[in-house]
């Protein structure tokens, strides 16, 4: 299946999906360059933090002999929204509400990089050592 | 200051209002509504201090709006009467005067909150919150792809999920039709409101209680 995946906000172009149902198997390759996630033999893992697959559950997050992941159970047990457009293959993979609450339970402000009028880029945290008022506003 | 337009039409729709204001402060635009999800912001305008630490010391919260559109607004020519003016005026004094407050002295500023009555303050999103979030995503990006009516039904889903958000009520409704945002829909939604109000109250010290 050719397609667009959204992972955590990042919009990559796939082409050797397997589509069942609501689940999106990835070859491990995409999955590494759409989504940072690789299978090791610890269960499947983004950067060092790593998740084991369920046991007794192999067959639900992975198949072909290893070769392809379940993004979609992935999601699923990370508590992660998963939404798709099956008309036009278009996956969007948010961030669980759990992660969100506990980040924002830090009181730490989470950090976002956003454009201003120009294109120029600006992150909340190029601001650090001064006291910030964030306000939203819209013209509707 | 940081003022980030929640505007799905980026650019083109924030434009001629961040010219017209002239800032001297950086103006964002968030096409996808990040800010919002990331800090629980469910109406405009909202306002979160952060310190120089990168530490919330008040959560996300009305920015000292008036709900007095609510009684004291013509609804065809949008003129708000002298009350509700009054009532406008005061809450933005008493906020930007807190606000001055918490510029000047910091951490020692009574309206600056201890971790603990932040944390209080803060309302954590639940799974559905998530997953209307996902929804106006998806609707988002078929939108700015050009698939304009499957992108409605991902935005109605959004609705549904998160029926508080005015953010998504009444951006995905401009989406619909120019005007819609501030039309019937939305006049017959604040109604439907009854005692709930618009804008959740400000705990603030001077803020009047009444919702105005």
């Amino acid at each position: 299946m050719h397609g667009t995946l959204i992972y955590r906000e990042q919009p990559a172009q796939i082409s050797r999906a397997a589509v069942d149902g609501d689940d999106l198997w990835l070859s491990l390759d995409e999955l590494k360059t759409a989504t940072g996630w690789e299978l090791r033999p610890q269960g499947a893992c983004l950067g060092d933090l790593c998740v084991p697959i369920p046991a007794g559950r192999e067959a639900e997050f992975v198949r072909d002999g290893g070769t392809r992941l379940n993004l979609t159970a992935l999601g699923r047990l990370l508590g992660q929204p998963v939404v798709h457009d099956a008309a036009r293959a278009v996956w969007f993979f948010g961030e669980a509400a759990r992660a969100r609450a506990s980040g924002l339970s830090s009181l730490e402000a989470p950090d976002f990089t956003l454009p201003d009028l120009d294109g120029r880029l600006h992150s909340l945290s190029d601001y650090r050592g001064k006291k910030v008022f964030l306000v939203s506003w819209a013209s509707w | 200051m940081i003022a980030v337009a929640l505007e799905t039409g980026g650019a083109a729709t924030a434009g001629e209002w961040i010219r017209a204001a002239t800032p001297t402060y950086p103006c964002l635009i968030d096409e996808r509504h990040l800010v919002a999800e990331l800090y629980g912001m469910v109406n405009v305008n909202c306002a979160v201090w952060i310190n120089e630490a990168g530490r919330i010391v008040r959560p996300t919260e009305s920015a000292g709006a008036s709900q007095a559109f609510r009684r004291h607004m013509d609804r065809r020519t949008y003129q708000l009467s002298p009350e509700g003016i009054a009532d406008k005026q005061l809450r933005r004094r008493v906020y930007l005067d807190a606000l001055r407050d918490w510029a000047m002295k910091g951490g020692a500023s009574r309206h600056a909150l201890s971790p603990d009555a932040a944390r209080e303050r803060l309302r954590a999103p639940t799974e559905e919150h998530a997953l209307a979030a996902a929804n106006f995503r998806l609707g988002q990006h078929l939108h700015q792809q050009g698939h304009r009516e499957a992108a409605l039904s991902y935005f109605a889903e959004a609705r549904r999920l998160h029926p508080e958000s005015w953010n998504y009520k009444r951006q995905t409704w401009e989406l619909e039709e120019r005007g819609k945002a501030a039309g019937p829909e939305f006049w017959a939604a604040v109604d439907a409101l009854g005692d709930t109000p618009y804008y959740p109250r400000v705990e603030m010290e001077g803020m009047p209680p009444s919702a105005g």
